[in-house]
């Protein structure tokens, strides 16, 4: 063969290189497109600055003499959340085991594994709200049944990757013992995708808390029932009241969830 | 005794990585198993327990055809083949204890495994075996705090747990420093003699499989070339051990001649 130094080097082809060009150029004329497409009524996006000044200027200053009663439907928001996340990280540990391609007992579990996931995840919260209000009617139960809905694909679908991720390693040496696949699950699966069993968990729990302020504005309980209340009676005063709870209880969440990360992960 | 007759593996429909293999190995041998990566020995020491399914042949293990076993039956034979693995194969989150009671789970009544409620003489029996290979003080740390040769002792205390007819180890010491892969060769040669054990061992280093076995086995694809007495592996023998390529014993390509090392 005869010796031969190149000095010319290219990441890509000419012709990889025209591809790449073309798709770059595509994407900016289907974002201009995008962007004419949208019927806008400038004069309101201008004049949104004096909108927000003059409703300011209405909830100013806060009404507290409901606060009592906020409180109590504050509580009640948080109990949704939580109950509905217990629920929900229990019930997707079967889901998560079906849907991980190396535990599922067989196609037909898998596919119904991920039938689960896709459906729950598919549907927002919301969604699953208005569902839920039809069949339990307006109330907590239907609040925590559709958070719960929407919980299990979240933790089903992080979980299931989880155990998809572990090693496989300790997985064989308990095979090789003798073990059933009960026991091997416990003592080389479980172990395993524990902490991410925990952090996903609390993560749920942390988006659970948010999602359940705004229930209410479907009748699904929660303190989004009285922040439409004083919406729909212009009492303006009152909903920078709830507003300012809501912040202070979804910063409270982010605290206590941060906490427990450190105390459990 | 453990006897092997005509082992064939073929993975897919390519050329068999196990090729009319024999072998026998008598009560409380040791026995290394030598060759080139790719020449079938960890294939070999799975199809024994059969975490790799053999394609046809005969394996017996006291008696027992491991080949034809149903699952639970399968379970049952699995529970007296102890193996001990290249990356220790431990469950890191679990303590050194768990690690090692893991070894009955096999059997070990569902509820005692996952509440963790050993029987007493499994407790007395692994707390003998970390000691005898100088563990004991790890029982309550987690296995991924140990080091490579404690957590090599941890796997070779799971395997004995079992009370094992057979020791299977594959590549015991490839990842270890050359003094603790030693220490772990000598520990598995004592307990063989102790418990009177056969036990098997995929090794790469030709130097220790000589010092601490008593038989040294020679794979090259797929087939058994060499089957002596330690001081029988001269530098010829390991010449036709170690030569060629998976591809030129194919016949798919011959090597340039001027590439081969000169023979010292």
């Amino acid at each position: 063969m005869t010796e031969q130094i190149f000095d010319h080097w290219a990441r890509f082809t000419p012709a990889q290189r025209v591809m790449r060009y073309s798709v770059f150029l595509l994407c900016i004329v289907v974002i201009y497109w995008a962007l004419t497409s949208i019927e806008v009524i400038w004069e309101w996006v201008w004049g949104s600055p004096q909108q927000i000044a003059d409703l300011f200027g209405r909830m100013m200053p806060p009404d507290p003499s409901n606060l009592g009663k906020i409180l109590v439907v504050l509580w009640e928001t948080v109990n949704i959340a939580t109950i509905a996340t217990a629920v929900a990280v229990v019930i997707s540990l079967p889901v998560a085991y079906m849907a991980a391609q190396n535990t599922t007992p067989n196609v037909a579990t898998l596919w119904l594994g991920r039938f689960i996931l896709v459906s729950s995840r598919s549907i927002n919260t919301i969604i699953w709200a208005l569902l839920f209000v039809a069949i339990f009617g307006p109330g907590v139960i239907a609040g925590v049944v559709a958070i719960m809905f929407r919980s299990i694909g979240f933790v089903g679908k992080l979980l299931g990757e989880a155990i998809e991720e572990i090693d496989n390693r300790p997985v064989e040496a308990l095979e090789a013992t003798g073990a059933s696949r009960f026991k091997v699950i416990v003592y080389a699966i479980v172990p395993q995708v524990m902490p991410t069993f925990w952090a996903v968990s609390i993560l749920r729990w942390d988006i659970n808390l948010r999602e359940s302020t705004v229930l209410g504005l479907v009748g699904a309980g929660g303190i989004g029932i009285i922040l439409q209340g004083a919406i729909d009676t212009f009492n303006w005063p009152e909903v920078a009241t709830i507003l300012l709870v809501i912040i202070a209880l979804v910063i409270l969440g982010e605290v206590v969830s941060a906490w427990l990360r450190k105390r459990i992960l | 005794m453990l006897k092997i007759t005509s082992l064939v593996k073929r993975y897919g429909s390519g050329d068999p990585v196990l090729k009319n293999l024999d072998l026998e190995i008598a009560e409380e041998t040791v026995v290394s198993i030598i060759g080139s990566s790719g020449a079938g020995k960890s294939t070999l020491l799975r199809c024994i327990n059969r975490l790799v399914e053999p394609t046809s042949g005969s394996i017996v293990l006291n008696g027992t055809e491991l080949t034809t076993l149903n699952r639970a039956g399968l379970r049952g034979a699995r529970r007296k083949i102890g193996m001990v693995f290249q990356g220790f194969n431990l469950v890191d989150r679990l303590t050194v204890m768990e690690n090692v009671q893991s070894g009955r789970l096999g059997v070990l009544p569902t509820w005692r495994a996952v509440m963790r409620k050993y029987p007493k003489e499994d407790i007395r029996r692994a707390y003998e075996l970390m000691e005898r290979v100088g563990i004991a003080r790890y029982a309550n740390k987690r296995a991924d705090e140990l080091s490579g040769g404690e957590r090599q002792r941890v796997g070779v205390v799971r395997a004995l747990m079992q009370e094992p007819e057979i020791l299977l180890a594959d590549e015991p010491t490839a990842s270890l420093d050359p003094k603790t892969s030693e220490q772990i060769m000598q520990l598995l040669r004592d307990l063989a003699r102790e418990f009177s054990l056969p036990v098997l061992i995929n090794i790469h280093n030709t130097t220790e499989a000589k010092e601490y076995t008593d038989r040294i086995v020679g794979m090259r694809y797929g087939r058994i070339i060499f089957d002596a007495a330690p001081e029988a592996l001269d530098r010829e023998a390991m010449d036709r051990i170690y030569s060629g390529t998976p591809a030129a014993e194919r016949g798919e390509y011959t090597p340039d001649p001027s590439f081969a090392v000169a023979a010292s």
